[in-house]
């Protein structure tokens, strides 16, 4: 009955404090950056803004709407994360149902996975890859985005031990009934496997929205980036010379309403996934990481 | 019926062991894996060859086969250069602070949270705190250079209380504070999965018998939880070693600027600087170097995690 003891209720509800202070910690910022993105534009360049909106107007949205390259930019993030995510997802399954059947069934398994195991430890670096992307022409490309990141051996492994769990009456069964190998994948392992699916499908979704740096590597003009990567230079660089940024954009710039208001844009995909993210992933983190 | 024996079923002594099927029987499965493959040795091995240049002297109009062949001398120029040199003692000495943090932070959360009864309660600060790990570090370096700024939220917090308001990000020492300390605050509740993981998984009655001994909570949590944490802290901790040389390139730089680049350079910033300065070779060897040198630590790192924790990925 330790939890009866005095001493322990003064520390339960201390514990409960710091937690909770923790906790509203952790969504602080974002609400502080929302607050101002609704504020009016004296008071939130005098700083006095804190977590609620002072001179309430929506002046700071409407006009990062404007902005055309803002607008293109959603539009290639959202393209990017659902063909990315699809395109990934497809490959992914695909190989790790091969890499998950026993090695006395398939033979070169082992083979495929220190094939995959390579490539996760070893990279070749910025360099290379740079010259190798502009090799196959893809610099400028919207598939630049999609391409080189198919293949997620993260993801895979995650996948092949989900199916190596399931059990092998499933198959057996299904074998029985005279499936052939793609009617096994397809019609058993596909709809038994939704939960596992849809939290690494959310993941990379996540990821695309979130990846900035390849728009920025390889592709050179403003309207081909993707929103991370708009972002990135509208809201944190300093050097605007390699950014070409035009007059109107520059006028956007000073502004801390605006630069909250597109913070906020970028936030809330996210914010809205959010909740499904949350029902799947605490399992998948788990099955990635307790071995048998 | 297709494919009813997976096994080969051609008439052979049979010897007790498992035949390997042979290859018609299993051209579909290697054709599931077909796009995998290829798109892995495009994107993957194929620019491998192109880290020879660390040995070249490259020249962008010559190509890779055509520059002149320098040895080890871009090796030996790197650890001459103070610049690289500076660079890798920041990356150590920042991955090193968060790997220690990163570990102990987590863990001290985990065991926080598992004494909240209430799950209601339990689930809300959970949802809370996982939230700032799926934020880019372009939002929140937007979010920091806003918030961290000589007149932002924080400091003008520090002048209220009468206290001299610091450049966070303007001054190297306090720098590198903030780089750990965000990246703390990004990461803590989601790296406290696995342990919230791990504690739900002791046995009760183990508390129980502990109780019924006389223990009390601390006793409890010293002698029972954090042994049967250690497994965990230990697989985390020789995971997490692999990846010393990175330190986060998206965190560093979203937040870095001028004033800071003596101590807050990391290797990976500071290969990304010389691409854009246009010196190849040079990029191309702290970055072999870095990959080298990572591809060891990782081996090492899982293969420690194996033999220790029984920890495999395959």
């Amino acid at each position: 009955m330790y939890y009866k003891n005095p001493s322990y209720k003064v520390f339960y509800y201390f514990n409960l404090a710091v937690l909770i202070g923790v906790s509203i910690l952790c969504i602080l910022p974002m609400i502080h950056i929302f607050a101002v993105s609704l504020s009016g534009k004296s008071a939130a360049e005098s700083n006095l803004v804190t977590f609620l909106p002072i001179d309430f107007n929506l002046d700071s949205y409407a006009r990062t709407f404007e902005n055309d390259n803002f607008t293109n930019a959603i539009w290639t993030s959202v393209m990017r994360a659902i063909a990315g995510t699809l395109l990934s997802m497809g490959v992914t399954i695909m190989a790790a149902f091969s890499l998950s059947r026993s090695s006395v069934e398939f033979k070169a398994r082992v083979f495929y996975v220190w094939f995959f195991l390579v490539i996760m430890i070893f990279d070749a670096g910025l360099v290379p890859n740079y010259l190798l992307i502009q090799q196959l022409g893809l610099i400028n490309s919207f598939w630049v985005l999609i391409l080189p990141g198919l293949v997620n051996v993260w993801n895979m492994i995650l996948m092949m031990n989900f199916f190596r769990v399931l059990p092998k009456e499933l198959d057996e069964a299904a074998i029985m009934d005279g499936a052939s190998t793609f009617r096994i994948l397809f019609s058993v392992y596909l709809p038994i496997s939704m939960p596992a699916i849809a939290t690494i499908s959310l993941f990379t979704m996540v990821g695309h929205w979130n990846s900035w740096f390849d728009g920025m590597l390889y592709l050179r003009s403003q309207d081909q980036w993707p929103l991370a990567t708009l972002l990135q230079t509208i809201v944190v660089v300093q050097d605007f010379s390699k950014t070409g940024i035009t007059p109107e954009d520059m006028a956007m710039l000073s502004n801390r309403s605006v630069k909250s208001a597109q913070i906020f844009i970028a936030m809330l995909p996210i914010l809205l996934v959010y909740p499904f993210l949350q029902r799947f992933f605490v399992k998948g983190i788990v099955l990635g990481a307790v071995k048998e | 019926m297709k494919n009813t024996d997976i096994i080969s079923s051609t008439a052979r002594p049979s010897t007790g062991r498992p035949r390997r099927a042979p290859f018609r029987k299993t051209w579909r499965l290697h054709l599931l894996l077909l796009p995998a493959v290829l798109l892995a040795l495009v994107f993957k091995y194929a620019p491998m060859p192109g880290i020879v240049m660390a040995f070249q002297d490259f020249k962008p109009w010559l190509g890779i086969s055509n520059s002149p062949w320098v040895g080890w001398d871009n090796f030996q120029l790197m650890f001459t250069l103070r610049g690289t040199v500076q660079v890798i003692w920041n990356t150590l000495l920042i991955s090193v602070m968060k790997i220690v943090f990163g570990l102990a932070v987590p863990v001290l959360f985990a065991l926080m949270l598992n004494e909240i009864r209430n799950m209601g309660m339990k689930r809300s600060i959970q949802t809370m705190v996982y939230l700032p790990h799926f934020m880019s570090w372009v939002i929140l370096g937007g979010i920091l250079l806003d918030l961290l700024s000589l007149d932002g939220i924080v400091n003008r917090l520090l002048v209220t209380l009468n206290l001299d308001p610091v450049m966070f990000l303007g001054e190297g020492n306090w720098f590198r504070t903030t780089v750990i300390v965000s990246d703390l605050w990004k990461e803590f509740g989601f790296s406290a999965i696995v342990f919230l993981a791990a504690l739900s998984g002791i046995n009760p009655d183990l508390y129980e018998a502990a109780e019924i001994d006389g223990a009390g909570r601390m006793q409890q949590t010293v002698h029972i939880t954090l042994p049967s944490l250690l497994p965990m802290m230990v697989v985390v901790f020789t995971l997490s070693l692999g990846n010393m040389l990175n330190a986060n390139f998206d965190q560093i730089f979203n937040l870095i600027n001028p004033l800071v680049l003596e101590k807050g350079d990391i290797i990976d910033t500071f290969v990304f600087r010389s691409f854009q300065d246009g010196q190849y070779s040079l990029a191309t060897t702290v970055g072999l170097f870095k990959s080298v040198i990572g591809f060891i630590l990782i081996s090492g790192g899982y293969y420690v995690a194996y033999r220790w924790a029984n920890y495999r990925i395959f």
